[in-house]
C-alpha cells in the first residue's frame, strides 16, 4: 500500500508529486496526461521566473523538474473511480489497476463544458472544437461560430478573427461578459457579428459541420459555418469520487490545508472549490496538499 | 525505413509533443502545416476523416493524437 496517491499531473499534481518526492514519501502519481490544461494554454505572462512561455513549454519544465526523482508515474491510465476500502485506506482505480493507498491528492482538474445539443457529438472533430489555440488554424478563410460569451470565448473570437473570414459570436445573455479590453476588441474587429440572446439549439452537417440553427428572442434563425468553437466554460472532474462534499458547481470543498470532509483525502488545483483557477495557483495548492498529506500521515502514525 | 507524415498546425500542443518525441527519437518524419497547406488539410480530412490535429500516418497506418504507445510500438521503439 503505497501512502499516498496523486490524480492527475496537471500543475497541482506535478508539484505535489515534486513535494512528495522531497519528503521522501512512498506515492504513486495516476494520471491521464502530464500537463492537463496547461497544455491547452497558448501564451502564459504570468507564472513568476517566466516573463513569457507557451503552456507545452511550461508543461515540459515541469515534467524535466518531475524526472530529477525516481517517480512512480502511471501516465495514459484516467483515473476511474476513487473508493474507500475501510477507514485510512484507499483505492484508486483505472482501467488497467487498482492502486491503495493511506491518502489521495485528487487533482484531475476540468474539462469543456459540453453544449448538450442536437449534432455537437457525432461532430466533434469535424468541425466542433473546444480549443481555439488548437484546431482555429485549420479554418483559415473560412466561416466560423463561437458560442459564449465570457473571456473564453472572446479569446477565441480574437484569435479567430486573425485566421478565419468570418466570425460570428452567439451569446446566451443580453450583452457580452468577460474583461472590457478584451470585449472592445471583439466589437471594434471588422469581421465579427455579435449575436446576443442568442440560444444555440442544434449544430447540423452530414459528415462535418454544415451551420448551426438558433434562437434569439424567439426568432429561429441558422448560420452556414464550417467550424462551431464551444467556449461556455469548463466544469470540474470531480465525478470520480463519490464521498467528499462538493459545491453546487461540483467542485471539491477543501480548507485551508487541502483537507476535504474525508480523512485521508485531498484535493488541490481547478478541481476544488479555491476560487481563482491559475497555473500558479493550482502549483502553489498542489505543494500545499502534500504538506498536508505529510502532517497527516505524521499524526496517523505511519 | 517507415515513412512518415505528421499532419499538425504550428500552435496545437500534441502536435509539438509528436514532434519533439519524434525528434528526440532520431525519427525523420514528414511535417504538413495543415494550417496553411492547403492539400494538406485535404489530404489529412479524406485519410482520417476527421479535422482534430495532430494526425500520423506511419506507412498509411493512420492515428488521430498523440499515442506514445502506438508509435512507440509501430515503429519498435521503447
Amino acid at each position: 500500500m503505497y501512502e499516498l496517491i496523486i490524480v492527475g499531473a496537471g500543475p497541482a499534481g506535478i508539484t505535489a508529486a515534486v513535494y512528495a518526492a522531497r519528503k521522501k514519501i512512498d506515492f504513486l502519481l495516476v494520471t491521464q496526461d502530464v500537463g492537463g490544461q496547461t497544455l491547452l494554454s497558448s501564451d502564459v505572462e504570468n507564472y513568476t521566473g517566466y516573463q513569457f512561455i507557451t503552456g507545452p513549454e511550461l508543461v515540459a519544465k515541469f515534467e524535466e523538474h518531475l524526472k530529477q526523482f525516481n517517480v512512480g508515474l502511471k501516465k495514459d491510465e484516467p483515473v476511474e473511480r476513487i473508493l474507500q476500502a475501510k477507514e485510512g485506506h484507499f483505492v484508486v482505480e483505472t482501467k488497467k489497476a487498482a492502486y491503495s493507498a493511506k491518502t489521495v491528492i485528487v487533482a484531475s482538474g476540468r474539462r469543456p463544458r459540453w453544449l448538450d445539443v442536437k449534432g455537437e457529438e457525432p461532430l466533434r472533430n469535424k468541425g466542433v472544437s473546444y480549443c481555439a489555440t488548437c484546431d482555429g488554424p485549420l479554418f483559415s478563410k473560412k466561416n466560423v461560430v463561437v458560442i459564449g460569451g465570457a473571456n473564453s470565448a472572446l479569446d477565441a473570437t480574437l484569435q479567430l478573427i486573425h485566421i478565419a473570414s468570418y466570425v460570428y459570436l452567439i451569446n446566451i445573455n443580453p450583452e457580452l461578459g468577460g474583461d472590457p479590453i478584451m470585449r472592445d476588441k471583439v466589437q471594434a474587429a471588422k469581421n465579427v457579428k455579435v449575436f446576443n440572446s442568442a440560444v444555440t439549439k442544434e449544430i447540423f452537417g452530414a459528415q462535418f459541420v454544415e451551420g448551426i440553427k438558433f434562437e434569439q428572442n424567439g426568432v429561429a434563425n441558422e448560420l452556414k459555418v464550417q467550424g462551431v468553437f464551444v467556449e461556455i466554460g469548463s466544469i470540474p472532474n470531480s465525478n470520480i469520487v463519490d464521498f467528499v462534499a462538493k459545491n453546487n458547481n461540483g467542485e471539491i470543498i477543501v480548507d485551508n490545508l487541502n483537507r476535504t470532509n474525508m480523512p485521508g483525502i485531498f484535493a488541490a488545483g481547478d478541481v476544488t472549490d479555491v476560487p481563482e483557477k491559475q497555473i500558479i495557483v493550482a502549483a502553489g495548492e498542489g505543494a500545499k496538499s502534500v504538506l498536508g498529506v505529510s502532517r497527516y500521515l505524521y499524526q496517523s502514525g505511519s | 525505413m517507415a515513412k512518415i507524415k505528421v499532419y499538425s498546425t504550428p500552435t496545437c500542443p500534441y502536435c509539438i509533443r509528436v514532434k519533439n518525441y519524434l525528434k528526440e527519437k532520431n525519427i525523420l518524419f514528414e511535417n504538413i502545416d495543415v494550417s496553411v497547406d492547403e492539400a494538406g488539410l485535404a489530404e489529412m480530412i479524406r485519410v482520417s476523416g476527421q479535422m482534430g490535429v495532430p494526425v500520423i500516418s506511419i506507412d498509411g497506418d493512420v492515428m488521430v493524437g498523440f499515442d506514445q504507445e502506438k508509435i512507440d510500438s509501430k515503429l519498435g521503439l521503447g
